[in-house]
């Protein structure tokens, strides 16, 4: 483990850190969910299981895509794709926030040096139906994680209230490493940057989302995943259906970051998704509570 | 006399919430003791980012014992129905009871006698309640539980003179256990009373108790270190109140700032610091610019003097000012003028249109005023049509305090007249009853005509002001004409529709600034469209009234006007010509001539707009009115002198009206 003195740890040693912090502390350590997700929340991990009676902790990396925020790999702080470090314990522990700032300690952070402030900010997202009250947590000023305790998944009041953690991984690796551009954040100790791993993508994504990528398709896309999410739905099975359910969401993200979603056909995508994640938590909520 | 301590600690209690929460525990523990029988003078709360304290020096350990009586059945009601009443009253027999008597004769009271209960005893029972019901404006459940509260609940201590005051609420048990800061003295402490607690929150704990404390020490810190570096402060208020629920033990530390932002618009960077990192920027002490430097408050003392702190901060800072440098780099990659059209798309209101819409009736409306002002029309269209083309500019998306701010810098950089630039900036203003008021003409046209647009657009669609309710700030708008026009003495007619609302708006002002109700009343005719000379007349008609003439005046009119009312509603037809022949008096003619002179002159005073003219024009009138009533007997008992004298008393009156109404006068 590191220690203030131990050279800061690179972006893959922050990732095993966290994995093994929070593999120590009895969480089942998934690995990323093998869709485009906008948010780790939306892995099924949390945002199903969060739902029901059964006690669950995990901890898991998802990659993450917000078309909209694409910069073509020259904004140094701003990216169409990187990762979140998800920490989800059900029931909420009594020593939640002690549990996090060990995990600070754990990933070289002083709390003897350095001033971490818990900063009120309830978060939401509708298009899942989801809200919960916590904070932004501020290390020296910067935003390394979401503290939330879930209210509400998919239109439905949690029971027990779990307790999220999110990381955002690069913004925390520029700070543990101290540089000021994501692509010159240390890969790993050998010598691998940041953008030698993914400038190039930003590059190329940035153009399919913002200039190619066919508008007709991915409305089809939506109407598609809507069609076969409501299918598995009738079928009774929540798992499958929430799958489409992210595909009809990703549609969205990349037609809203090709610019032709209007405020209010907004409004109605949204309504839509939120539509099919309610009917995959109440099924999911029956199954589990059946079982 | 006992004393309780109550501290509720928790998880952070968001900083906007802390003012609140600790009055209203104040309020509520006030409240319940009260109704308990529990008499005290001495509460005090205390609101900090992990706790909610309450401490009442004199509580009495015991309720005092109390007798009330109930009233029972008729002496010799039926055995039955006395038989009931013991019972419910729980009294064994009659015997202790008492006959009492009244109109329908003698009836049975029971003396029920009530022990004071213990305060321990009562306090278990209303601080749960009290919890459970805790007004917070949301509030959350954790883990497997069901009670609720702003954040998760670690720990009460509750003490009565030192000794535990036992209870559970959201499975926790009071006790008598505090923590202190979480780095710098978790704790836990065991406290034996209120001042023991203080000292080791404060002393070991690294805990400021109080908010005022922790402020005040900031404000300390903040001057010391401007006084070291030559800086001044930009003051903050809201962003010191903040800060000082955001940290338990303050530390202010002066952050470097990365110099080559300096060539940002001040206001964006002393938003960006305030907004989004919590910091106070500071200026150059000589100099008045901006420093490159901010001032950051922590929550931890730290071994390195904080050097580490005020670093990854600026760091911090320079990610932020990188972005509103890409802002504003790209936002000037456009002019105003080519997103106007992108209006279009800015919804102003359902039923009113776009933006767009809005600009170019306001330009329209700007440019017709513009004469009114001594503004080039041409300027004013202008301002007026690139007065909210900021509104899609980056910088003010993310900043919407900005707007206009940015409009002026935008306007300036696209080689705008300053005239036009600084409308942009100044036709939101006066945004409150304390805001600047625009004092160029240009500003002045487009700012009316922006205000003025709203008005009358909301009115159009019936969505006027009502009660509390005004989503649309229309009070605000019209009180912003009001001051522009007065500041600025234009003669605007206020159009029919909103005429009364702009009545009602001016007394509130008149009112505010120290102008007596009844004498606006005096002056304000329901179709009075100039305010400007609404309120010269009013001044002039207080300034009147406050001298010894107007005083004795008013008195004198107010007399006449008694004596013509009593008349009147005797059905006697008063109005009529005055006829001199009939004046037995020297007195009378005397009066009626300073009536003809005084009206004549009042009048042509008023036609000439000189309120104080004509004030000075009624003056006179105080001697002859004063005289009459000396010498002369209106009551005489030829009806035709008497009927011609009350005429010459409601000639007063008429040869007042032109300049107030005197009866609405309080006399």
């Amino acid at each position: 483990m590191a220690t203030p003195n131990d050279k800061p740890l690179s972006f893959q040693g922050l990732i095993l850190s966290l994995q093994q912090y929070w593999a120590d502390q009895g969480c089942v350590i998934l690995q990323p969910y093998d869709l485009e997700v906008g948010a780790g929340t939306l892995h099924p991990a949390t945002t199903l299981r969060s739902l029901g009676p059964k006690p669950w902790n995990t901890a898991y990396v998802q990659p993450c895509r917000r078309p909209a925020d694409g910069r073509y790999g020259e904004n140094p702080n701003r990216l169409q794709h990187y990762y979140q470090f998800q920490v989800l314990l059900k029931p909420s522990p009594d020593n939640l926030q002690e549990l996090y700032l060990r995990s600070l300690g754990a990933i070289g952070i002083d709390m003897g040096l350095h001033d971490v402030r818990f900063v009120e900010d309830d978060w939401e997202n509708p298009t899942v139906g989801a809200w919960g009250l916590g904070w932004e947590v501020w290390c020296d000023g910067m935003e390394v994680s979401q503290f939330t305790y879930f209210q509400q998944v998919g239109g439905l009041e949690v029971n027990p209230v779990s307790g999220e953690l999110t990381y955002g991984l690069e913004r925390l690796a520029t700070y543990v490493q101290g540089v000021d551009s994501i692509y010159d954040l240390a890969f790993n100790d050998d010598g691998v940057s940041y953008g030698d791993v993914f400038q190039e993508n930003e590059r190329q994504f940035s153009h399919f989302n913002f200039d190619y990528a066919d508008t007709k398709i991915f409305t089809s896309w939506f109407a598609d995943a809507e069609v076969q999410c409501q299918t598995l739905l009738d079928k009774n099975l929540p798992l499958p259906a929430y799958d489409f359910v992210l595909k009809a969401s990703h549609a969205f993200n990349i037609l809203d970051a090709r610019g032709v979603v209007s405020a209010t056909e907004r409004a109605s995508f949204i309504k839509r998704v939120r539509d099919l994640a309610k009917g995959c938590a109440e099924a999911w909520v029956e199954l589990e509570g059946a079982g | 006399m006992a004393e309780l301590l109550l501290e509720i600690f928790s998880e952070e209690i968001p900083a906007r919430m802390q003012v609140k929460a600790v009055n209203d525990l104040q309020r509520l523990l006030s409240k319940a003791l009260t109704e308990a029988g529990f008499e005290f003078a001495d509460i005090q709360g205390f609101a900090g980012p992990r706790r909610l304290t309450c401490v009442i020096a004199d509580l009495p350990i015991k309720s005092p014992d109390v007798t009330e009586e109930r009233k029972g059945p008729r002496v010799g009601a039926p055995e039955q129905a006395l038989a009931g009443f013991l019972r419910g009253a729980g009294i064994a027999s009659l015997d202790d009871c008492e006959q009492r008597e009244d109109k329908k004769g003698k009836f049975w009271v029971a003396k029920l006698h009530k022990s004071g209960r213990a305060a321990t005893e009562v306090l278990t029972e209303i601080i749960p309640q009290i919890m459970a019901d805790f007004p917070w404006p949301k509030s959350m459940k954790w883990g497997f539980g069901n009670f609720r509260w702003v954040r998760p609940i670690h720990g009460i201590v509750c003490i009565l003179d030192g000794r535990i005051v036992p209870f559970e609420i959201a499975g926790i048990e009071s006790g008598n256990q505090i923590f202190g800061h979480r780095i710098m003295g978790p704790g836990p402490f065991t406290v034996s009373s209120f001042a023991n607690y203080r000292q080791q929150l404060e002393g070991v704990g690294r805990v400021l108790l109080d908010a005022d404390d922790r402020k005040a020490k900031i404000s300390q810190q903040i001057s010391e270190i401007c006084n070291q570096n030559n800086l001044a402060l930009v003051q903050d208020n809201a962003l010191l109140d903040e800060v000082s629920g955001l940290a338990e033990w303050p530390v202010t530390l002066l952050g470097q700032m990365d110099e080559g932002f300096l060539d940002l618009p001040a206001e964006v960077i002393t938003l960006s610091m305030a907004k989004h990192q919590k910091y106070f920027s500071v200026k150059d002490a000589k100099s008045g610019k901006l420093a490159p430097n901010f001032l950051v408050v922590a929550n931890l003392d730290a071994p390195d003097g904080g050097r580490a702190i005020a670093k990854g901060n600026a760091r911090v800072l320079s990610a932020r000012l990188a972005d509103a440098r890409h802002f504003w780099d790209t936002d000037r990659g456009q002019t105003l003028e080519s997103r106007i059209d992108a209006l279009k798309d800015v919804v102003f209101h359902q039923k009113l249109g776009s933006v767009y819409d809005k600009v170019m009736r306001v330009a329209e409306l700007a440019k017709q005023l513009a004469p009114l002002v001594s503004a080039d029309p041409k300027l004013a269209e202008r301002a007026a049509r690139l007065a909210k083309a900021d509104l899609t500019t980056q910088m003010v998306v993310e900043f919407t305090s900005l707007q206009g701010v940015m409009g002026r810098y935008y306007a300036l950089a696209d080689g705008e007249e300053k005239a036009v630039a600084n409308a942009i900036c100044d036709h939101y203003k006066p945004q409150g009853p304390t805001d600047e008021i625009p004092t160029d003409p240009v500003s002045i046209a487009v700012a009316l005509a922006d205000k003025l647009d709203t008005l009358t657009g909301f009115w159009a669609i019936d969505e006027k002001p009502t009660g509390s309710k005004d989503p649309y700030a229309l009070r605000r708008a019209a009180l912003g004409v009001i001051r522009i026009v007065l500041a600025n003495k234009v003669r605007l007619k206020v159009s029919e529709q909103l005429l009364s609302f702009f009545h009602d708006r001016l007394k509130v002002h008149l009112r505010d600034s120290g102008i007596r109700h009844d004498v606006i009343d005096a002056v304000l005719s329901p179709d009075a469209d100039d305010l400007v000379a609404i309120v010269d007349r009013v001044q002039a008609l207080s300034r009147f009234l406050e001298t010894p003439e107007g005083e004795q005046l008013l008195a004198g009119t107010k007399r006449a006007a008694n004596i013509v009312k009593a008349e009147e509603k005797k059905g006697t037809e008063v109005s009529g010509n005055i006829k001199i022949a009939l004046f037995t008096e020297p007195q009378e003619k005397a009066l009626y001539e300073a009536l003809q002179t005084a009206r004549d002159k009042a009048s042509k005073a008023i036609t000439g707009e000189d309120y104080t003219a004509a004030m000075a024009a009624l003056a006179p009138l105080q001697g002859p009115v004063d005289a009459f009533f000396d010498a002369v007997m209106v009551n005489d008992d030829d009806p035709a002198i008497r009927l011609n004298r009350l005429r010459l008393l409601s000639g007063i009156r008429e040869a007042l009206a032109p300049v107030a109404d005197f009866d609405k006068i309080a006399g």
